[in-house]
C-alpha cells in the first residue's frame, strides 16, 4: 500500500485537560451508581462520590445528569466529499457531539464513493481534527452500481468495519451472495439498505391511505420486507454477517426476530423518526418529511418500539441526511429524500422508547450496542462496550434528562436545515460532551 | 367567504385526520383541495356559480368585481379548456391576467420553481391559478407567496374546480328535469345519487376530487376500474362499492363519470392494450343501453373517442360533456370572485 499522507498520521495534538464531572449518575452497561469522574490523559482516571479535585482541573457540573458513554451513530451522511454545500464532516461532526455522540460512521454514498483506499483515506484525514471519532464505511459494490466488489479486503485493512451501498440496495441477489462469501473472511459486517427498486423506484412516500389520498405514487412496505427476507436467506446460506440498515416496517422487524431465533448472524437498526413519525406528516406535502425508507404507518411505528424493547432491534441509528435548502424546498416529488437526525436524536427517543426516562436500556440503543456493531467497542472502553471505569477512553456524554429546548433549523450545526422537529420542543438534552477527554461541548455550546 | 382554506394557525401536522390545507400568509384564502370546502362550501360556490351563469346570459358577459385585481395563470403541463377557462374566468370579472408557461420560462434555464414563481409574484399578483405535474406544487406554492392559490390540478391528487363544476351541472340538469331554477336549489338533489366513477381512479386528479365531492354531499360513489387502475387504499375514501364490472353497474347509477385514459405505452404500463381496456370498460354504445332512463354521461375532458367513449354515446342528449365545459367559466368566476373579490357582483345581489 503506498504511504498515507502526513495528514492521516494520527491524530493532531491536543492538550487534554483534566476534568471532573461532578455530582451525575453514571450510567453504562454495568448499571447505574451516583459518583464523580475524574478524566486525565484522555482517560477516565477516577470514578466514585467524592472525588478530589486536583488543581487547574476543569470541573463540569452534572447535577441533576446522567453521565453516559458517548453515543455511537451507525448511520450518518457527512456529505464530503461532492455535497459541501449540504454538509462537512468539520459541520456533521460538531452536530453528532452536540447531540452527544462521540463516534459517527459516514455513509460512504458520497461522491465519489467510498469504493476505494483513496476516498476512504480522504474521509479519515478530514474527520481527523473532527470534535467526535468519524468511522468510514466503505460501499460493497464498485460506484454503488451492484455489479462488481469493491476493494473489501484493502479497505479492511485500513479499518473499515462496516460496508454498504446505502442509499439504495445491492439488487442482484448473485452479487450479494459473492459479496456475502468474500467478507467473511475479513472480520467485516455487510450493512443492507433493504429496498426493492422494481417496487420502490417510482415512489415517494410509503404507499397506503396517505399516498392514496394525496395522489402520490408509493412505496410499499413490501419493497423492503422482500430484501429483508432475501437477505436472511443469504445470511443462511453463506454463513455472513448481515447488519440492516433503518428498518421501518413490522414485518420487517418479525423477519429480524424470526432470523435471530434461528440464530443467525444478523443485527439491526432503526432511526429516531421511524419511531415516531408517520406517513400522515406528508399530508400537507411538506418535503422535509420525505424520507427513505418513507415513514410508514402507526402500527410499524408501534413494531419497531416492541422490536427496541424486545432486543430484536440493536440500535437506533440517526441516518442524519442533510440536504441543502434550495434542493429540499421543491415539489415532493423533485425533493431529495432525508432529513436531519444528529441533533435530536437522543431527546426523541427517549420521549419515544423510554417515556422520558433515561435509562441503560434506552442508552444501550444509542451507544454500547452500536460500537459493537460498527467494531468500536474499544473506543467505547472495551469489549464489553461501554463501562465508565479507569483506564477506559474518556468518551462521554452528559445527559440533563428534564432540560427542555425548542429545535430552531437555523440554529443547529448542520450546514442544512431540514429536521422534521422545526418548532417542536425537545425534552431532554446533551449538556456537556466529552472526545478523548476534551470537552467538546460544554453547556449545550459547541468549544470549537 | 370563510370556508376556502385560510387559517393563520400553525401547519398541521400530525393528527392523520389533518385535511390538506396550507396555511395562508397574512390571510390569504386558497383553493387546494376539495376536502376544504365541505358540503356547504361546495353549495355557497354553486349558489355564487348561478349568479356568474345570469352574468354569461348578458349582452356584455363582464362585471367589474376584480377590477385591478392580478391572476397569474402558472401551467406547467399542457392544458386548453382549463386554462381558457381560468382565463376567460378572470376576464369576466375584469381582473388582469398574466399567463406563464413553465416549459417556456426561466425554468429552463435552471431557476428554481420557487425562484419563478417568487419572482412572479413580487410584481404583485393576487392570485395563481397553478397546474403542475406534481402532486402538491400549488400547496408549496401557497407556502412560498403571498398570493391565494387555485389548485388547477396538480399531478394525481386534485383537480377541485372540475369536480365543482360536475356538480354544478349535475344539480342544473337536475333542476331543469324538475322543472325549478337552478338558483336555491340547494344541494339536497346529491343525497343518495348513484354516481360510478369509470377508469383510471389510481392516475386521476378529477376522480379524487369528484369522490370527495360527491361523499361532502351525499351521493354514493361506486369506482369502476381494473385492478391495476385502482388506488392502493380506499382508506378514508366515501365510496359505496368498488366494481370490476361495468355492465353491471351501469343500470343501476344515476350518472355514470368517464375517467381519461393516460396513454399507456411500453415496460410498466398498467393496461395489456388500450384495445383490452375499451373492450372491458368503455362506454359502447351497448353499454350505454343498459343506462337507465335519465341517467347522465359525463367526462372531464379531453375524450379519447372510441377508448373510455364511443363516438356516438357522445353526442347522446344525455351526454352533458360540452355543457360541463360552458359551466366551467361560471363556477371558475365564483371561485376567484369569493377568494378575491371584495365589492358585490352588480345586479346579482352576490357579495364575497
Amino acid at each position: 500500500m503506498p504511504e498515507p499522507s502526513s495528514r492521516v498520521g494520527g491524530p493532531p495534538e491536543r492538550a487534554t485537560p483534566t476534568v471532573v464531572i461532578r455530582g451525575g449518575t453514571v450510567v453504562d452497561a454495568s448499571g447505574e451508581r451516583l459518583a464523580d469522574v475524574l478524566i486525565r490523559s484522555g482517560q477516565v482516571g477516577e470514578v466514585g462520590p467524592g472525588v478530589a479535585v486536583p488543581r487547574g482541573a476543569t470541573v463540569l457540573d452534572a447535577g441533576g445528569c446522567l453521565v453516559c458513554p458517548g453515543l455511537v451513530d451507525l448511520h450518518t451522511h457527512l456529505r464530503q466529499p461532492g455535497a459541501e454545500e449540504a454538509e462537512t464532516v468539520e459541520t456533521g461532526a460538531r452536530a453528532a457531539a452536540l447531540g452527544g455522540f462521540t463516534a459517527v460512521v459516514a455513509m460512504p454514498n458520497t461522491d465519489p464513493p467510498v469504493d476505494s483506499a483513496a476516498v476512504a483515506l480522504e474521509v479519515l484525514a478530514l474527520g481527523e481534527g473532527a470534535t467526535c471519532l468519524v468511522a468510514v464505511a466503505g460501499a460493497i459494490t464498485m460506484g454503488r452500481a451492484g455489479e462488481r466488489l469493491a476493494p473489501i479486503g484493502e479497505l479492511a485493512s485500513m479499518g473499515v468495519r462496516l460496508f454498504t451501498d446505502d442509499g439504495t440496495g445491492v439488487q442482484d441477489v448473485a452479487v450479494m451472495r459473492r459479496a456475502l462469501e468474500y467478507a467473511r473472511g475479513f472480520d467485516v459486517t455487510l450493512a443492507q439498505h433493504c429496498e426493492d427498486e422494481a417496487l420502490a423506484r417510482a415512489g415517494h412516500m410509503h404507499e397506503g391511505e396517505w399516498s392514496s389520498r394525496l395522489g402520490v405514487p408509493g412505496i410499499p412496505a413490501e419493497a423492503e420486507e422482500m430484501m429483508v427476507a432475501r437477505d436472511i436467506a443469504l445470511v443462511r446460506l453463506t454463513g455472513g454477517r448481515m447488519h440492516f440498515l433503518h428498518l421501518s416496517t413490522a414485518r420487517s422487524v418479525a423477519l429480524v426476530a424470526a432470523a435471530k431465533a434461528e440464530g443467525l448472524a444478523v443485527t439491526a437498526e432503526v432511526t429516531p423518526h421511524h419511531l415516531t413519525l408517520t406517513h400522515a406528516e406528508l399530508a400537507g406535502y411538506d418535503p422535509v418529511f420525505k424520507v427513505n425508507p418513507p415513514l410508514r404507518a402507526d402500527t410499524d411505528v408501534a413494531a419497531l418500539r416492541v422490536g427496541c424493547s424486545d432486543g430484536t432491534v440493536d440500535a437506533v441509528a440517526t441516518d442524519h441526511a442533510p440536504h441543502a435548502p434550495e434542493r429540499k424546498d421543491d415539489t415532493l416529488d423533485a425533493a431529495p429524500p432525508g432529513m436531519l437526525g444528529l441533533q435530536t436524536a437522543l431527546p426523541v427517543v427517549l420521549g419515544a422508547l423510554g417515556g422520558g426516562k433515561c435509562n441503560g436500556a434506552v442508552l444501550g440503543l444509542l451507544s454500547w450496542r452500536p460500537a459493537r456493531i460498527a467494531g468500536l467497542a474499544r473506543h467505547q472502553g472495551g469489549d464489553q462496550g461501554g463501562p465508565i471505569e479507569p483506564g477506559a477512553p474518556a468518551n462521554i456524554c452528559v445527559i440533563d434528562p428534564t432540560a427542555t429546548w425548542e429545535v430552531d433549523p437555523l440554529r443547529l450545526a448542520s450546514r442544512s436545515r431540514n429536521t422534521p422537529w422545526a418548532g417542536r420542543t425537545m425534552t431532554g438534552q446533551v449538556r456537556h460532551t466529552l472526545f478523548r477527554g476534551e470537552p467538546v461541548v460544554v453547556d449545550a455550546e459547541a468549544q470549537r | 367567504m370563510t370556508r376556502l382554506a385560510g387559517s393563520e394557525g400553525p401547519r398541521p401536522t400530525v393528527s392523520p385526520a389533518a385535511p390538506v390545507v396550507e396555511p395562508a400568509k397574512g390571510g390569504r384564502r386558497h383553493l387546494l383541495s376539495v376536502a376544504e370546502l365541505g358540503a356547504e362550501g361546495i353549495a355557497e360556490i354553486l349558489e355564487v356559480s348561478d349568479a356568474f351563469v345570469e352574468v354569461g346570459r348578458r349582452s356584455i358577459p363582464k362585471v367589474p368585481s376584480l377590477r385591478g385585481r392580478t391572476v397569474v395563470t402558472l401551467f406547467a403541463e399542457q392544458s386548453t379548456r382549463t386554462r381558457l377557462s381560468f382565463e376567460t374566468a378572470a376576464k369576466r370579472l375584469s381582473a388582469d391576467v398574466l399567463s406563464f408557461s413553465l416549459d417556456t420560462s426561466s425554468v429552463k434555464k435552471g431557476e428554481s420553481l420557487r425562484d419563478t414563481v417568487e419572482t412572479v409574484a413580487a410584481m404583485g399578483v393576487d392570485a395563481f391559478v397553478v397546474r403542475h405535474t406534481s402532486a402538491g406544487a400549488p400547496a408549496a406554492v401557497a407556502r412560498w407567496v403571498d398570493a391565494s392559490v387555485v389548485n388547477a390540478g396538480d399531478g394525481w391528487h386534485e383537480h377541485p374546480t372540475q369536480a365543482l363544476l360536475d356538480c354544478y351541472t349535475i344539480r342544473q340538469v337536475l333542476a331543469e328535469r324538475a322543472g325549478r331554477p337552478s338558483q336555491g336549489a340547494g344541494v339536497g338533489c346529491f343525497v343518495g345519487l348513484r354516481v360510478a366513477i369509470v377508469g383510471d381512479v389510481r392516475r386521476s386528479r378529477v376522480a379524487r376530487s369528484l369522490v370527495l365531492a360527491m361523499g361532502s354531499l351525499g351521493a354514493e360513489v361506486i369506482l369502476v376500474a381494473p385492478g391495476s387502475l385502482l388506488p392502493p387504499s380506499l382508506e378514508g375514501w366515501p365510496v359505496t362499492e368498488v366494481s370490476y364490472d361495468l355492465d353491471a353497474v351501469l343500470p343501476h347509477v344515476d350518472v355514470c363519470y368517464l375517467l381519461r385514459l393516460q396513454s399507456e405505452r411500453g415496460a410498466g404500463a398498467f393496461l395489456p392494450s388500450v384495445r383490452e381496456y375499451s373492450t372491458w370498460y368503455g362506454l359502447t354504445a351497448r353499454r350505454a343501453g343498459l343506462l337507465g332512463d335519465g341517467a347522465l354521461v359525463m367526462h372531464p375532458g379531453p375524450m379519447n373517442r372510441g377508448v373510455e367513449i364511443a363516438d356516438d354515446v357522445a353526442a347522446l342528449p344525455q351526454s352533458l360533456v360540452l355543457r360541463q365545459v360552458s359551466n366551467g367559466v361560471a363556477v371558475r368566476m365564483a371561485v376567484l370572485f369569493m377568494l378575491l373579490g371584495q365589492a358585490p357582483v352588480p345586479g346579482t345581489g352576490v357579495s364575497a
